[in-house]
């Protein structure tokens, strides 16, 4: 049970770092070091498929493709001006209103306290998941592989660079 | 298997709906806070993982496996959403020299 506590401290300490830290590549590092403690989160559940996809598909090719654009984009210091002191000031207190706003609307649901039992041991494991997801959802999984190959000509087609300038209207 | 199951099963589900809803606010600040495009981009990615962390706790909750299939479907837009948004952002670069979101202002009316 404390085994939860102390990661979700962590999630928390480092998902803060992310968007405080001045240097992006130090950002991104967070951001992997979150996205770790979230898989620590699923094999607590014991979500074993969604805890290796998580580990496999965001830390190692979305923030990949993150360090990539970093590389790609010359970044220096002062690239980033910033922002006057009450637009910052008037970012943390919206979102500190969103913030209390959602823990206040859980304080009404007081039937939900009780603990997460997990009822069935191989619920988050593949050959579960793929039964349901080959069963139930065939056509979103189809529907999400057409999803990705736009993406990918979707990605392609915007950062090649053109050939000659096209005539400007 | 039965000893990390265990280890849960003391958490209250509310404790898992805190974490999430505090993370997504964080995420929140930083869309609000930051002008480098790609950190923002990094708090939209922060806030999708604390709902796909609370999608996966309701899952187990209720012992129900669609939870954990609506998790992997989010992940993939969540990849395709990224693939698209960088090449967005290396082509503003290479447009503007800059990944500061206030120069996008031309398509302001």
């Amino acid at each position: 049970m404390s085994t939860f506590y102390f990661i979700a401290f962590l999630s928390i300490f480092f998902s803060i770092l992310v968007i405080s830290a001045k240097n992006p590549v130090h950002s991104i590092l967070y951001l992997i070091l979150t996205f770790f403690t979230f898989t620590i989160h699923y094999i607590l559940m014991n979500a074993q498929f969604l805890a290796v996809v998580n580990f496999i598909v965001y830390m190692g090719a979305i923030l990949v493709l993150f360090l990539y654009t970093l590389m790609l984009i010359n970044l220096n210091k002062e690239s980033e001006p910033v922002k006057p002191f009450m637009v910052k000031l008037a970012a943390v207190f919206g979102a500190g209103i969103l913030a209390v706003a959602l823990v206040s609307s859980l304080k009404v649901l007081t039937h939900t306290s009780d603990p997460v039992v997990l009822k069935n041991p191989n619920l988050g494991l593949v050959k579960n998941l793929g039964k349901v997801l080959f069963n139930e959802f065939l056509l979103p999984f189809e529907v999400s592989s057409v999803l990705l190959l736009s993406a990918m000509v979707g990605a392609v087609l915007l950062a090649t660079k053109e050939k000659e300038p096209k005539p400007t209207i | 298997m039965n000893s990390v199951a265990n280890t849960i099963q003391a958490v209250p589900l509310n404790h898992y709906i805190l974490l999430s809803a505090l993370i997504f606010s964080i995420g929140v600040m930083g869309v609000l806070l930051r002008r480098n495009a790609i950190i923002i981009f990094m708090s939209v990615e922060l806030m999708l993982n604390s709902v796909n962390l609370l999608l996966t706790a309701f899952s187990v909750y209720r012992g129900d496996a669609a939870g954990q299939v609506f998790v992997f479907f989010i992940m993939a837009l969540a990849a395709a959403e990224v693939a698209v948004g960088l090449a967005i952002i290396v082509m503003i670069y290479r447009n503007t020299n800059s990944i500061d979101i206030n120069v996008l202002n031309r398509l302001k009316w």
